[in-house]
């Protein structure tokens, strides 16, 4: 990244693609080749039977871990933009206090808590895990969208009303994608928590990269806690920074 | 904003006070309000809110709701009062009722290992009436400051309620009182590892968004670097350090009794205030670039040096960004708090782990909710003082 950082000549959005690129590729390799760090392991923990995490490869980890988080995801960036649609509308209006309420006081949760009382209701498993994923997750994406949508500048409704636009058509292609950059950012936020929460999922029985840091934690095998803390902290960051990306492609093409 | 001039209808529908309305009678006459299990591990039988609760409280809840609803649907200039009154009376009423019937419910059992849990439909009723009560305050045009005032007044209540033992039939006030020491144990130490996590973070934070504020060229990859940091999981950022420190114990055995190692307080301190480094550095650098040069210009005008402008002039005027900053850090402290005590440092999150390890639900819950009352303590507490410091400042 160092390297990066000194070729002046790279637009910052190349830079930011090339950064993604890296660091998928790092991340996929980690991933395929962790079996082969055996021997770095024993040389570390020479104490230890197994080195490697090996109940479940870390490709299956990996994408099931990624699963949840896109699941959720999917779920959350559906509903939420229809609720924040819904309540910047004039018919909606009247929701927009309470909404904003919800989400106000929803984000002071902590996540784990949230996770956890899924449980009573859920039982143990993915399915509590994705709830709630689903039911924090939504907060930041109404919270972005609303915020988008009010910054569009009233001029730029007035225009668009004033050439013809259905409400429909100014909504998609006006209030939209000039709201984009706020949007993404609330995405950007709710896939952080989420890529974050998911682990903890494994606690209540989710198969994540969360697995090999828990058993490590309870079984004393440090080397099941790195593998699976790398692993995961390179899958956000990744994540992190393809968004850093999408956000530079977004505001290139608005100018 | 409801209020329409000329020819005022007498009936009009609160579409959100109905909605909440709505909502919190189907969850009564659908889902179980209370669940009675033969003890801590096994799962409930669900009660009905008829059926659990005596017939004098289910009055009180009825002519409650019945406010609530006129409320919602008399254009009346003050109906707004009668939805505060009404959800007021519904969800004191659903608190002390549940308590009342709890311990009915144990008594009749005749078996002391009995437990009587809350149901899906008190959650509901209590969600959906502390909803239109604060839906109601501010359509009555009360600020923030207010509304937590009336919270506070709310849950100054139900604490003296409390402390005349009428929950302690409740399934979750049995778990806490079978643990009390450990549970007082477990808050101190989770306030503690706030408390000192906060103090390092602002300790470094503050410097840190100052040096950014007057180096812009620091401020990206200063940033840069808190974000990433940022993005990792709690737990990993936990895992990422206990190799490291373990390490570092070993090579110098007087860390070790200092309680620095790999697992415990340290690391969790460690990682906490890492999390801690951006709100904290960000705001205060926001609030200092949001200073009007003008104002700086003028204090330097009065002979005041660089180091003196920002301590004496800037920094107070950033104080609400800076307040901003530490409430965000605070909450999600409190948060990442449960998280450290799969590292062993203790805390709340022992009780929500232990709990879940041993499917004991109402630990579980004792662990979550007190977790969840210290975030919006917090947030309330924080709030108000950055409303306050905000005022003075607008003075």
């Amino acid at each position: 990244m160092t390297a990066l950082a000194l070729a002046p000549g790279m637009s910052r959005m190349a830079r930011a693609g090339i950064r993604v690129i890296l660091l998928l590729a790092a991340l996929i390799a980690l991933v395929l080749l962790m079996p082969a760090t055996e021997p770095f392991f024993h040389w570390l923990f020479p104490g230890l039977q197994q080195p490697v995490y090996s109940r479940a490869s870390f490709l299956t980890l990996t994408l099931s871990h990624l699963g949840l988080v896109a699941l959720s995801g999917a779920i959350v960036i559906a509903a939420g933009m229809a609720v924040a649609i819904a309540v910047t509308r004039p018919s909606g209006a009247a929701f927009a206090g309470i909404v904003d309420t919800i989400t106000a006081v929803g984000q002071t949760f902590p996540p784990v808590a949230v996770l956890a009382l899924a449980v009573p209701l859920l039982g143990f498993g993915a399915a509590p895990t994705i709830v709630a994923l689903t039911a924090y997750g939504i907060l930041p994406v109404i919270d972005s969208t609303v915020a988008g949508l009010r910054s569009v500048p009233p001029p730029a409704i007035d225009a668009a009303r004033g050439m013809g636009f259905t409400r429909g058509e100014r909504l998609l292609l006006v209030e939209l994608p000039l709201a984009a950059p706020i949007i993404l950012a609330g995405i950007r936020t709710t896939l952080a928590i989420n890529i974050g929460t998911a682990t903890i999922g494994s606690t209540v029985g989710a198969l994540t990269l969360g697995s090999p840091i828990i058993e490590g934690l309870s079984g004393s095998n440090t080397a099941y806690v790195i593998q699976g803390a790398i692993v995961v902290a390179l899958l956000a960051v990744t994540v992190d920074q393809a968004f850093a990306w999408l956000d530079l492609v977004l505001r290139r093409h608005r100018g | 904003m409801m209020e329409m001039t000329g020819s005022r209808p007498a009936i009009r529908l609160d579409p959100v006070t109905a909605l909440l309305a709505l909502a919190g009678l189907a969850a009564a006459l659908l889902l179980p309000f209370l669940g009675l299990a033969p003890n801590r591990i096994l799962s409930p039988q669900p009660y009905g809110i008829a059926a659990a609760i005596q017939p004098g409280w289910l009055t009180v809840m009825i002519a409650g709701f019945l406010l609530v609803v006129a409320g919602a649907v008399l254009a009346a200039r003050r109906s707004d009062l009668l939805v505060l009154a009404g959800a007021t009376v519904v969800l004191l009423a659903a608190f002390a009722s549940a308590g009342d019937a709890a311990t009915r419910l144990t008594a009749e059992a005749a078996s002391p290992a009995t437990r009587v849990s809350l149901g899906a439909a008190f959650w509901i009723l209590f969600a959906t009436s502390a909803l239109a009560m604060v839906e109601a305050l501010r359509r009555l045009g009360v600020g923030q400051l207010g509304r937590i005032l009336y919270a506070a007044a709310i849950v100054a209540i139900l604490a003296l309620l409390a402390s005349r033992g009428w929950f302690d039939d409740l399934s979750i006030i049995r778990e806490w009182a079978n643990r009390r020491d450990q549970f007082a144990a477990a808050v101190s130490t989770h306030l503690l590892l706030v408390v000192v996590s906060l103090a390092v973070s602002l300790a470094i934070g503050l410097p840190l968004g100052i040096w950014t504020a007057l180096r812009a060229r620091a401020a990206g990859p200063v940033f840069a670097m808190l974000n990433i940091i940022q993005t990792i999981p709690s737990i990993a950022l936990f895992g990422l350090l206990i190799g490291p420190l373990t390490a570092l114990s070993n090579a110098l055995p007087a860390l070790r009794t200092i309680g620095i190692g790999g697992i415990g307080f340290a690391p969790a301190v460690i990682a906490l205030v890492l999390y801690g480094l951006l709100p904290i550095a960000r705001n205060t650098q926001a609030g200092l670039l949001s200073v009007p040069a003008s104002v700086t210009d003028a204090a330097r005008g009065m002979g005041l040096t660089p180091r003196q402008v920002v301590t004496s002039v800037s920094l107070p005027l950033a104080l609400p960004s800076l307040l901003a900053g530490l409430r965000i850090v605070t909450i999600q402290t409190i948060g990442m708090g449960v998280v450290a005590a799969l590292i062993g440092a203790g805390g709340l999150g022992s009780f929500v782990f232990l709990g879940l390890g041993q499917t004991a639900i109402d630990l579980v819950l004792l662990g979550a909710l007190s977790t969840i009352a210290l975030a919006l303590a917090a947030d309330a507490l924080l709030s108000a003082l950055s409303l306050l410091a905000t005022r003075r400042m607008h003075r």
